[in-house]
């Protein structure tokens, strides 16, 4: 890629009186404390959730490691133990979080010509109450965790559970307050503080999947916040509402727990294909195809996540014909899906495509996550579910769409905005190098699990019969290579911050409104409101130019 | 000890084939669609890279007929397989008339077999082969979930409350049993053997069993301990329903519901009459909750079932 720089460069050198960028702008612990700044907040959110990420992987090597042979290598209480906050860590506090509060944080302005959020001080609120409950969920690791799975069932983790069950709820309970913050702050951010022009069919689609994921959870974490409310009532005082023995109902905490847990897995892909629909026109130098059926199809996911929970029940002693109506409803919910899959793909006919590393993450989103879409299916296939459900079947298929889909979008997004957030580029060979042990070492880790489901292994189990070592010993392979691709980045990106190449306004040669600004950007994003006269990705590959969408034009 | 690496579970039932079908249709079309988007991705990667001087002229500018083609097809695809998975569903959970009844017990960490003729087994199951098998699930304690993946039959078993799920089995051997449902700390080894044998062999089975009484008759034992008859007895005087040729037929409750009387309707009767009034009885049926056992209520189902035959022998 040619060195040259695209956009709104600085007129005059670097270091000579522009304004300072919010890197620079002020460097006391204070600043950086007590910030408003956006994007300061973002990276804030990003070193918390990069810290979380690593605890969470760090039980799941402990598991892989105990299950490569079926003697194991943990007590069976601490490897039931590890996968609860396996679970717990990298739901709420990596997934959840990841995409929403860094690049979201970061971008969401950016991308829509505000100098920042609707609300600073609640976006900072967000980051201290998470980190709060960061604390309570590593009181509850470090006194020994809790051993009920990240699920809760009663009246397991209310009776039964002797761990620290009450912590690990409150950490989740807290850690809700985070995540409607946030949300709330870019609901109103997008409606309100669009740039002159910025109309919502010209707003980028990760714009749109972080509003479409802000709307689901601002409805569905209000109903965790009871969940989890009502789950500490019953095990402090008994009263008995998932206790048959009291004439209370186990399933009702199912019920309760999945009306907000299936969204959240939507909660948790969003903004990831958000992250896909913007590195691939990009990389593909032309436009995304079908930018109205792409949005359609984002808030068409984010509604029908509400109607699909029971999914998660089939044979759990509910109706038979409540199961039917579920089924059907989550063969709903898949069509959208399908037709993104579709969409992305045929944004690479007749693109000029280069294989950086943002766009080879993106690709593998796209593969993994179809993979863990047409797995989606068979699960939502009511007699396939019967067999497969609560076996490795279903560990293997929300894995692909929530690791191997979500985290590579994740890395992808790191990469792609990197520059941006940093003002240096990533070295390119290091970075495709983890793109792709990414993508091998997450499918070593995760297929052989497909293998291992239909044949029957129960998922939360710390041993198993001995003819099922090889695939297992496969995947515990898979899980070391997957855990050095996660490594990598941590060093080389480190690396670039100090010693990488500077980065021009717009690297890449994007369209977006973000990349209008110096990398990294001032303090206040803009000297000027951009006035928005084209939508995103105007992009054409005939003559390898683009337009911003302020509506200049620049060839390659 | 070496093992040859296993790619398909055994399928040794009759439920086990029909999934097995369905299954692999699904295997075959996730592999279709995988195949699609990894043959169109790769073809336009290489075909479109940057250094390629293949036209970029005429880029699609209407797209909607396209995702309409796509958004059509999926969905007509995607009907076909509820309606298929759907349709085994109420096959697999509607259990047939039974040739055998088997109680399970779930409790942590094992399972307790008990048959009806009164033999009694932990974390093994005998039964004789092409045979319905009907088997009623309770829980002691938390939730455990029954799960035979060779037949690929599986439930959840939920205290308080019954379920019941069948099989029939096609093969003799010994098959896993296991618990799918996280319930504690020693879940992974909540694990039992299927034994599916001929019927001859089944007869033995359970003649080598020691003599035992039948599981109606020990319910039958129960039933005048706890002074159920007292009540519900053939000479009592007291204004209770009669238990005779009761199971199986809709019950008329007070509240104006009707209820089957299946084993769950049965169990929460005995443990919570008040709710249950039988239409035109007065409520003063005890409430047995914590006075009996999973097992002591699996054995009084199997007393109340027994009687809904001599009703009609009396007729």
């Amino acid at each position: 890629m040619s060195t040259t720089t695209f956009g709104r460069v600085p007129a005059v050198e670097p270091g000579a009186a522009t304004e300072p960028s919010y890197l620079t702008s002020e460097n006391t612990i204070v600043s950086w404390l007590f910030t408003r700044d956006h994007k300061r907040i973002a990276l804030l959110f990003f070193v918390s959730i990069t810290f979380f990420f690593f605890v969470g992987g760090g039980a799941a090597t402990l598991m892989r490691m105990n299950l490569a042979t079926p003697e194991g290598l943990l007590q069976p209480a601490l490897y039931n133990r590890m996968f609860t906050m396996h679970g717990i860590i990298m739901v709420w506090f990596f997934l959840i979080p990841s995409i929403p509060t860094t690049f979201g944080n970061f971008f969401i302005p950016m991308m829509i010509g505000a100098r920042d959020l609707a609300f600073p001080r609640v976006n900072l609120l967000s980051w201290y109450v998470f980190n709060l409950s960061g604390f309570v969920v590593l009181y509850a690791l470090i006194m020994g965790g809790a051993d009920t799975g990240w699920t809760f069932y009663t009246p397991l983790s209310t009776v039964y559970a002797n761990g620290y069950v009450f912590a690990a709820a409150m950490a989740v309970f807290i850690n809700g307050f985070s995540s409607i913050m946030t949300a709330l702050n870019f609901v109103v951010t997008i409606h309100r503080l669009r740039a002159p022009g910025m109309t919502w069919m010209r707003l980028p689609l990760f714009v749109w999947a972080i509003y479409a994921v802000s709307v689901v959870m601002l409805t569905a974490t209000p109903v965790l916040a009871m969940d989890t409310f009502l789950l500490a009532v019953e095990r402090f005082i008994g009263i008995g509402l998932f206790d048959p023995r009291h004439g209370g109902d186990p399933l009702l905490w199912q019920h309760m727990f999945w009306f907000y847990s299936h969204p959240a897995v939507y909660i948790m892909i969003l903004p990831a294909m958000g992250v896909a629909s913007e590195i691939i026109p990009c990389y593909a130098r032309r436009p995304v195809f079908g930018y109205a059926g792409m949005t359609i199809a984002l808030m068409s996911i984010a509604i029908l996540s509400f109607f699909v929970w029971a999914h998660h029940m089939f044979v759990a002693g509910i109706s038979i014909y409540s199961g039917i109506v579920f089924s059907l409803a989550t063969f709903f919910v898949a069509v959208p899906s399908a037709i993104k899959v579709f969409n992305w793909t045929v944004s690479l006919h007749k693109g000029r495509i280069t294989f950086d590393a943002p766009m080879l993450y993106a690709l593998g989103f796209v593969l993994l996550f179809t993979m863990g879409g047409v797995t989606g299916l068979m699960l939502a296939t009511l007699a396939v579910d019967v067999d497969v459900h609560g076996t490795y079947f279903v560990i293997a298929h929300f894995h692909y769409i929530m690791v191997g889909a979500t985290v590579s979008a994740f890395f992808g997004a790191l990469h792609y905005w990197w520059p941006k957030m940093t003002g240096r580029l990533y070295p390119e060979m290091w970075a495709r190098f983890a793109a792709i042990l990414t993508y091998v070492g997450f499918n070593l880790t995760f297929f052989p699990q497909f293998v291992l489901g239909y044949l029957g292994m129960p998922r939360r189990s710390y041993t198993y019969p001995a003819e099922w070592q090889s695939w297992n010993l496969l995947s515990s392979a898979g899980a070391s290579i997957l855990a050095v691709a996660y490594l990598l980045p941590l060093f080389y990106l480190g690396w670039s911050v100090f010693w990488g190449r500077k980065a021009g306004a717009n690297p890449w040669g994007a369209t977006g409104l973000e990349w209008l600004t110096p990398s990294p950007p001032p303090k206040h994003n803009f000297e000027r409101t951009p006035a928005v006269r084209l939508g995103p990705y105007s992009y054409d590959p005939e003559s390898d130019s683009f337009v911003t969408q302020e509506g200049t034009r620049h060839v390659r | 000890m070496y093992h040859w690496i296993p790619f398909w579970p055994d399928t040794a039932a009759v439920n086990a084939v029909v999934v097995n079908n369905l299954y692999i249709a699904e295997l075959a079309l996730s592999g279709l669609i995988m195949a699609t988007v990894v043959v169109m991705m790769l073809s336009f990667c290489i075909h479109y890279r940057s250094r390629s001087t293949a036209s970029r002229a005429n880029l699609v500018e209407k797209t909607w007929h396209f995702e309409i083609v796509w958004t059509s097809a999926t969905l007509g695809v995607f009907l076909i397989l509820f309606v298929w998975g759907a349709a085994i569903y109420l096959w697999l959970f509607k259990p047939p008339p039974a040739d055998e009844e088997v109680y399970v017990v779930g409790k942590q960490w094992m399972w307790k077999v008990e048959h009806p003729g009164g033999q009694r087994e932990i974390d093994a199951l005998h039964v004789p082969v092409d045979k319905t098998i009907r088997l009623v699930l309770a829980s002691e304690d938390v939730i455990h979930s029954f799960f035979v993946p060779a037949f690929r039959i599986k439930h959840d078993v939920v205290p308080g409350t019954l379920e019941t799920i069948w099989f029939k089995a096609n093969k003799t051997g010994v098959f896993k049993l296991e618990c799918t449902q996280y319930c504690g700390l020693q879940h992974a080894t909540m694990q039992g053997d299927i034994v599916v044998m001929t019927a001859p062999d089944y007869a033995r089975w359970l003649a080598e069993q020691g003599v035992n009484e039948a599981l109606a008759a020990q319910g039958a034992d129960l039933f005048r301990a706890h002074g159920c008859s007292g009540c519900h007895g053939e000479n009592s005087t007291v204004h209770a329903p009669s238990l005779a040729g009761l199971y199986g037929t809709l019950v008329h409750l007070e509240d104006g519901s009707v209820r089957i009387a299946d084993d769950a309707y049965l169990r929460d009767c005995i443990l919570n009459p008040r709710s249950f009034t039988v239409a035109g009885y007065p409520p003063v049926m005890p409430d047995f909750s914590g006075q009996l056992g999973e097992d002591e209520l699996l054995k009084l189902i199997a007393y109340i079932k027994s009687l809904a035959g001599k009703q009609e022998a009396g007729r």
